[in-house]
């Protein structure tokens, strides 16, 4: 069996399980945010139910309006506070302490090595970098799992995909995915796993790992999974609150699709509008002059993407007339990137530094975009309308990418910035 | 079960973004939703369409978020069903859990143009166009999704399994 199917079938209590089979699983935990689980409360209270089925696994992450940026995002912030007082959950994180819901929940350890989770936000997908089943669902299923700490599944087929060879310089975890879905296109995965591995992959850090499994939705994946090894291992010791499982695909498994690909020849990637999947290599891009410039998500809000920010934008300055907007996905980022002088490096080159939020990347607040206006951001999707007016474009790429594009008011590759 | 109405036709990869902009996420009424329905892949949807109406998209139709607001806006706008070539995965599963009747049909794309009358029976998956005279076939529901719609849904299924329903 494939690592997917097999801690599927754990939590089915079944020895085996195949693809297209529709299993029930004991889910460890369920995940909702400012924007789904107001109605996901709804459903629980239409149906008369009264207490969550754990209240250590019921986690809810005021993030994506929050700090609340209108009356409406209030009310709604409003009603997780209140349900999350009522239930006595473990795992609701007020502002202050509140980060980007998928930089939060491995860096504290809730989710571990061997789970399986379901979040009602599309990139619950991250956490198969830890070597879970992870992913996204809709309120109703979150609703669903509150109440009864399971969920259904139709058992996915697997991709397989291996990465050789050599990472070239200024190649990152955000390159890799999106040349990857630029190969298979926003469908390529549909309804699939997508399975990471291989001798680069092996020596990715855990930063890297998370950015690749948080995009396996932009390819329709079902999930993005990475087998643990001695990485995750370091990662997961002394955060994980439960004990972690680590499982392996056998040598036997069987996947639907293998696809190799030569890491040696990739350039940094960027996702022109208005899919992910629209990638070119930064060589290709020509003249791209850019209003904005967004640091941060869930896909690259983590400690090592701000470190490769920093490293572009160190005595640099943003051009002129252009924003630079950074994010630290959680509070224990913001902090870090305090001490290791990362914050300064920011606020010298003149960038505007917000406490942790979604903000921006879903187009809610803290740098919007006006009609006709572009960003190059660190995000995940680059769909119509996605950061403000629906004639504003967004581009996707790694930070040093983005940083390399706000000092040179245009899509522009690191080389061109740092000697 | 039959839906009757004129069509709408979307192409392929509308996200959820465009089925309703984030936006208008800091609320999850109905009502509201409703307003915005489809807005960024086409402004004037709202206004043109009437109740009963159904939209036909291209492949991976609701890829995206996995805000439950598409549906829900998709619903309260009146859209009495959405065919489409294929749909993303969560889309898939949130318009079951909640009740808004899609179908998979590869060919109907190409068989029915914007304005056709159509009919679809959700009980055998047959898709008529009444203004050419041609007709398709819907994927079959999964049995177990059967199930879920024929308690009303995910939740009534629960609820009924808990004997609170
Ligand atoms: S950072 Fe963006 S993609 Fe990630 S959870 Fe927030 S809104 Fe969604």
């Amino acid at each position: 069996m494939t690592i997917t199917e097999k801690i599927l079938a754990a939590h089915a209590g079944l020895d085996r399980v195949e693809p297209g089979q529709i299993v029930s699983v004991k889910v460890d935990v369920a995940l909702g945010n400012d924007i789904t689980a107001p109605i996901a409360i709804r459903e629980f209270r239409r149906i008369g139910a009264e207490r969550v089925f754990d209240r250590s696994r019921v986690v809810l992450v005021p993030d994506h309006f929050a700090p609340n940026k209108d009356i409406a995002s209030a009310e709604q912030c409003k009603v997780l506070r209140e349900f999350a007082r009522e239930q006595d959950l473990d795992h609701y994180f007020e502002t202050g302490e509140m980060g980007v819901e998928h930089a939060l929940l491995p860096e504290q350890g809730i989710v571990v090595p061997g789970d399986v989770v379901i979040g009602a936000d599309s990139h619950t997908c991250t956490y198969g970098a830890l070597g879970a089943f992870s992913t996204g669902v809709g309120s109703t299923d979150l609703a669903a799992a509150m109440v009864t700490g399971e969920a259904w599944f139709k058992v996915p087929e697997s991709i397989k995909f291996v990465y050789r060879g050599e990472l070239p310089p200024w190649v990152e975890g955000k390159d890799l995915i999106l040349y990857t879905i630029g190969l298979i296109g926003v469908d390529g995965a549909l309804y699939r796993a997508m399975e990471f591995t291989g001798p680069v992959i092996e020596r990715l850090g855990m930063d890297d790992r998370l950015t690749m499994a948080n995009m396996a939705i932009e390819a329709g994946g079902k999930n993005g999974i990475i087998a643990p090894d001695a990485t995750t291992r370091a990662y997961v010791e002394g955060r994980a609150k439960r004990p972690p499982v680590y499982y392996r695909s056998d040598p036997d498994a069987r996947y639907a699709e293998v696809i190799e690909i030569d890491v040696g020849r990739i350039r940094p990637q960027v996702a022109f509008p208005h899919l992910p999947s629209n990638t070119r290599a930064i060589d290709d891009v020509g003249e791209v002059p850019i209003d904005q410039v967004v640091i941060g998500s869930c896909t690259n809000g983590r400690i090592e993407d701000l470190r490769r920010a920093a490293r572009v934008l160190r005595e640099q300055r943003v051009a002129k007339y252009v924003r630079c907007i950074v994010i630290p996905a959680t509070q224990e980022i913001y902090r870090q990137a305090m001490r290791e002088g990362l914050l300064e490096v920011f606020l010298d080159a003149g960038c505007a530094v917000s406490t942790p939020t979604c903000g921006p990347c879903l187009g809610g607040h803290m740098g919007i975009l006006a009609k006709g206006e572009r960003a190059v951001a660190t995000t995940n999707r680059n769909f119509v309308g996605r950061m403000g007016h629906p004639e504003s474009e967004v581009y996707l790429a790694s930070p040093s990418v983005a940083a390399a594009s706000a000092v040179k008011g245009r899509i522009a590759s690191p080389e061109e910035v740092v000697a | 079960m039959k839906f009757r109405g004129r069509v709408w036709k979307f192409g392929p990869d509308i996200d959820t973004d465009r089925i309703i902009p984030a936006r208008y996420l800091n609320t999850s009424d109905p009502a509201e939703l409703a307003k915005h329905c489809m807005e960024d892949a086409d402004p004037e949807f709202v206004a043109k369409m009437r109740p009963g109406d159904i939209i036909l998209a291209d492949k991976n139709f609701g890829c995206g978020s996995s805000r439950e607001h598409a549906p829900i806006a998709i619903k309260a706008a009146g859209v009495s069903c959405v065919i489409a070539r294929s749909f993303a995965r969560i889309f898939y599963r949130n318009a079951f859990n909640m009740g808004l009747p899609i179908f998979e049909c590869p060919e109907a794309f190409d068989g029915i143009e914007e304005g056709d009358e159509v009919e679809v029976d959700a009980g055998t998956g047959r898709i008529r166009n009444l203004t050419r005279g041609t007709e398709f076939r819907a994927a079959p529901i999964p049995p177990f999704m059967q199930e879920l719609i024929a308690d009303g849904g995910l939740m009534a299924h629960i609820a009924k399994r808990a004997g609170k329903g």
